[in-house]
């Protein structure tokens, strides 16, 4: 997005700050027992106080009450407009076409406070107003970029008393990775142990250059990297870009153990550079089967996620 | 079950550990009691189009547990007057959420205790927030 562009869709998300959510309505039923029933067997709460009347009277109370946490489910709209959607010309409706405008198409809840004022008895018939807050801007997530909209819902009984107070806030996000058609999420590929030895390798790759350490001393080149040469024990190096062709100089076929960020059964081959110095790898456009000792490599760059690069091999006429 | 007493209480108890076995029939249960329809809470296809790797527990239900929790502890005659929480890892079939609590203050004027909860699965905390209940005065059965 433009700056200007991201300016107006900023002022716009402001604008919904201090806007009702949606118009107060009643929740679909009274406070009863068949609900508090289902929540209390499905929560595994054996709390007497919300079945039993007498257990009820003997803690100084008129009769049975309703679990405090399932204030927002009496305001629930249930199946029906759950899976009708959401636009449902609220300001709430509004907002959320306009977050889906910024990409973000996904929510969960991530906080709530709850002041309650009393206790809920059967027959109570409880609505709720819900007015925004605030919309935060764009937040890094574990799940993905994300905004946090914040409401304020007050909840109020047949008499239009308010029964509780509830902040509620929502992270609407991009996720961050789609998985593909799989259950699981994309894993990323294990990070490379980077140090200051051998950092300079990895920058080089981050940039598609494949370099070779060289002793600044006697001239040998050496992989992989290390503090000192092993020819002559000078510390002084530079660096010699490689000319990206090799050869397999040995490999195996790598089955076990599995990685979700690997298809086995994939090749993890030892490519000997031209230059004479060795390097592990993977070998790409080639059946593990297809896979011969000497055969001639190309360099390609492989980019797994945003943060890595490696070079890998591809088998090519000699 | 027990009801305890505000003065039976003191600052720094903790509350009995309580490990919830979060098997997928009580995600999608309790979802369903909390009248919560969205299909990431029971339709793990959906979730994972979402970009979740299973169905995961609603927040009205980590409220509905934690209430469970504290009163389980403070016993019937307890009145719970808030619960503030915020949500970390979510809780994922299979796992096991661990409830913890402790009692970090006492107003005498009403009679409130807050309890600090806590509830953790193998992520990692999937609950932290407090909760406040009003106790009777005197000790009673």
């Amino acid at each position: 997005m433009a700056q200007t562009e991201q300016d107006g869709y900023e002022k716009r998300l402001g604008e919904f700050a201090g806007r009702e959510a949606a118009p107060p309505r009643p929740g679909p039923d009274p406070v009863n027992v068949p609900m508090i029933r289902h929540w209390v067997e499905a929560m595994g709460d054996r709390n007497p106080v919300y079945l039993d009347e007498e257990a009820a009277r003997r803690t100084g109370r008129a009769g049975i009450v309703a679990p405090a946490s399932m204030m927002q489910a009496w305001t629930m709209r249930g199946y029906a407009a759950a899976t009708a959607g959401q636009d449902d010309g609220s300001g709430l409706g509004e907002l959320i076409a306009l977050l889906a405008e910024g990409g973000y198409t996904s929510v969960v809840a991530t906080d709530s406070e709850f002041a309650f004022h009393r206790e809920l008895t059967v027959g109570d018939h409880v609505g709720v107003r819900e007015i925004i807050e605030s919309i935060s801007p764009e937040k890094k997530t574990a799940l993905g970029a994300g905004r946090f909209v914040t409401t304020e819902r007050t909840y109020l009984d047949q008499h239009g008393e308010t029964v509780a107070v509830q902040r509620w806030r929502m992270l609407w996000f991009r996720p961050a990775r789609t998985p593909p058609g799989g259950r699981e999420p994309a894993a990323l590929r294990p990070r490379p142990a980077v140090n200051r030895d051998n950092a300079f390798w990895f920058e080089a790759a981050r940039e598609h250059r494949l370099v070779i350490q060289r002793c600044d001393a006697c001239g040998a080149l050496r992989h992989p990297p290390g503090p000192c040469c092993p020819r002559c024990g000078s510390y002084g190096w530079d660096t010699a870009e490689a000319s990206g062709r090799g050869r397999v100089y040995s490999y195996v076929v790598s089955h076990h153990p599995r990685h979700p960020a690997f298809e086995p059964p994939y090749v993890v081959a030892l490519v000997e550079l031209e230059e004479g110095t060795r390097l592990v790898t993977n070998l790409v456009g080639v059946a593990p089967e297809e896979v011969e000792i000497d055969m001639p490599v190309a360099l390609e760059w492989l980019d797994p996620d945003p943060e890595l690069s490696l070079p890998v091999f591809r088998p090519v006429t000699a | 079950m027990r009801s305890r007493a505000y003065d039976e209480v003191t600052v720094g108890e903790t509350l009995p550990e309580l490990p919830v076995p979060l098997t997928r029939t009580l995600i999608v249960a309790t979802a369903i009691a909390s009248r919560d329809y969205q299909d990431v809470h029971h339709d793990p296809g959906l979730a994972a189009e979402r970009g979740s790797p299973d169905v995961f527990m609603n927040i009205l239900t980590t409220n509905g547990l934690i209430d469970r929790y504290v009163t389980e502890w403070a016993g019937p005659a307890a009145e719970v007057k808030a619960i503030k929480i915020r949500l970390g890892a979510p809780n994922y079939p299979g796992d096991t959420m661990v409830l913890t609590g402790t009692v970090t203050a006492k107003h005498d004027e009403d009679r409130r205790v807050e309890i600090a909860v806590r509830g953790a699965n193998r992520l990692g905390a999937h609950v932290t927030g407090t909760v406040a209940v009003r106790l009777p005065g005197g000790a009673e059965s």
